[in-house]
């Protein structure tokens, strides 16, 4: 099996992965699918400059891997367990819908990926629309789910696309630059869980429609 | 002569060894449940004990009653007429793909007729639920088509799957993936199997192909499981068509490695019904929905 074909099905996982959340009910399986996600962006950090990776290649595939596959879902659960909340999505835009705005969505990314030139170096043809289709779908599950933890997950979707614009071009960009990503990430993971933790406990729920009742 | 000769054992093999899926798909069962199981061909032993039976029929029913069975079975051996085994079909045409799913969408118009026809609104709940999820389950099965078509740029079934090498599923396996999961959840929903419908249950709430033939007896019914089995089988050389790719080696080679295809089906089909429960009714739409938005991604990849 050649390099390419690997770094297709991993990508072809990412882009799974995104379809699975936009229909996904349950959040308990909207952080594991993420982490799922997030894992297999770190591995195809390392895919990508396969037949010999840079040392600072493997310590960001792995650092990436570990945080997004299991430091934030732990502390995801962690928050869930604390503000001890329905289990379930509450979506503004159905599931169907939502999984027709995907394939919408799925489509735009390969009609945008096709206008963009590729940065040099890169085999597979999936790397652009992965990504663009991850920062799309981040976005509507952002907008389109009532539960704070949802928004979440939606802007961790978001960063694994941006991640995966990112690992595409490992070799050309700095590797500080990547690390001081990751940081900043799990700096915002924790804070979030922090604040939804006390929206539950002010209003006993985490339903973001129902905010704007906040007042002094 | 010897032309036609080539081209039958895939249909005759269709004929004798359909009932036979249903059984390995019940072995399957019985070892995971740790039970010894029925035998593999208690199928054809219920085919003969309903032949040999009389036909009761209701006196509100019409000549509609009656056909339903006969048109089912007319219509899926029109349907393998031209589906390839392991070698080239019998008869085979570009387009004949929309042949072969409006065929299979005769014999279930015909059934769901049949049903209505007896007055019973039980019946008529079950034909109203096939209905709506045959029509979710179409689209996915022509997005489904649509990728191997773009793929190979044949539009027959033989020259479809004819054309599905090795070499084929070197270059494109993402979409080839895709395109196996959406016909094997479609095998399950048009077959009446777990995260759709339980075949084993006559609960009123649950049940949806089983529903409808009721009031079906002797005769009638056997032709009726006779169909399922042929549809079954259908669905099956389908899917082994796809994950078999087409080798260089003899007919009777690449015969048999078909034969081993629709086993692996029958045996997926086993494995899945033991694992999984059945899906609640309201979410059976979202899994059909679910396999079209696979076969749309298989076919932007394919497109791109």
């Amino acid at each position: 099996m050649r390099n390419v074909h690997v770094m297709d099905l991993l990508l072809m996982l990412v882009i799974l992965t995104n379809l699975r959340l936009l229909a996904s009910s349950r959040l308990g399986a909207c952080i594991w699918w993420t982490a799922g996600q997030g894992f297999v962006l770190g591995w195809l950090t390392i895919a990508a400059a396969w037949p010999h990776p840079a040392v600072e290649t493997w310590g960001l595939g792995v650092l990436a891997a570990g945080l997004k596959g299991i430091v934030f879902p732990w502390l995801l659960f962690r928050t869930l367990r604390l503000v001890d909340v329905r289990r379930e999505v509450e979506p503004y835009v159905g599931f169907n819908v939502s999984l027709g705005m995907g394939l919408a969505m799925l489509f735009a990314a390969f009609a945008l990926a096709r206008r963009l030139p590729l940065p040099a170096g890169l085999e597979s043809t999936l790397w652009m629309p992965a990504a663009f289709f991850s920062l799309f779908a981040g976005l509507f599950l952002i907008v389109a789910r009532k539960t704070a933890v949802m928004q979440v997950i939606g802007y961790l979707v978001m960063e694994n696309g941006i991640f995966a614009f990112g690992a595409a071009g490992v070799r050309h960009e700095p590797l500080l630059l990547e690390l001081g990503i990751l940081l900043d990430l799990f700096v915002a993971v924790f804070v979030m869980g922090i604040a939804v933790f006390h929206i539950a406990r002010d209003f006993d729920h985490i339903n973001v429609d129902r905010l704007t009742s906040l007042r002094e | 002569m010897t032309m036609w000769l080539q081209k039958c054992p895939g249909i005759l093999l269709a004929l004798l060894l359909a009932p036979a899926v249903s059984g390995v798909i019940n072995k399957v069962k019985a070892l995971f449940a740790g039970r010894r199981g029925p035998p593999v061909l208690q199928l054809y032993f219920d085919l003969f004990k309903l032949l040999a039976k009389g036909a009761v029929y209701s006196r509100t029913t019409s000549w509609l009653f009656r056909a339903g069975p006969v048109v089912s079975v007319a219509a899926l051996i029109s349907v393998l007429l031209i589906i390839p085994f392991g070698g080239p079909s019998l008869l085979s045409f570009p387009g004949d793909l929309a042949v072969g799913f409006y065929l299979l969408a005769i014999a279930r118009f015909f059934t769901v007729l049949a049903a209505m026809d007896t007055g019973s609104s039980f019946e008529g709940m079950g034909a109203s639920r096939e209905v709506q999820f045959s029509a979710l389950a179409e689209p996915a099965l022509f997005l489904g088509f649509a990728v191997l078509i773009r793929m190979t740029g044949q539009f027959s079934f033989s020259e479809i799957f004819g054309s599905m090498t090795a070499s084929t599923w070197a270059t494109q396996a993402p979409a080839l993936i895709l395109v196996a999961v959406v016909l094997m959840v479609v095998l399950l929903a048009e077959n009446a199997r777990i995260p759709v419908d339980d075949p084993n249950t006559h609960l009123e709430l649950t049940m949806i192909h089983e529903v409808m033939v009721l009031d079906h007896g002797g005769p009638d019914f056997a032709l009726i499981l006779y169909a399922s089995s042929l549809k079954l089988w259908v669905f099956a050389s389908w899917f082994a068509g796809l994950v078999v790719p087409r080798g260089v080696g003899s007919p009777a080679a690449s015969l048999a490695a078909t034969l081993g295809g629709v086993l692996l089906a029958a045996v997926l089909v086993g494995v899945i019904e033991s694992i999984m429960a059945r899906l609640r009714l309201l979410r059976v739409p979202q899994l059909l929905l679910g396999a079209a938005a696979l076969a749309a991604v298989a076919l932007l990849l394919v497109m791109k």
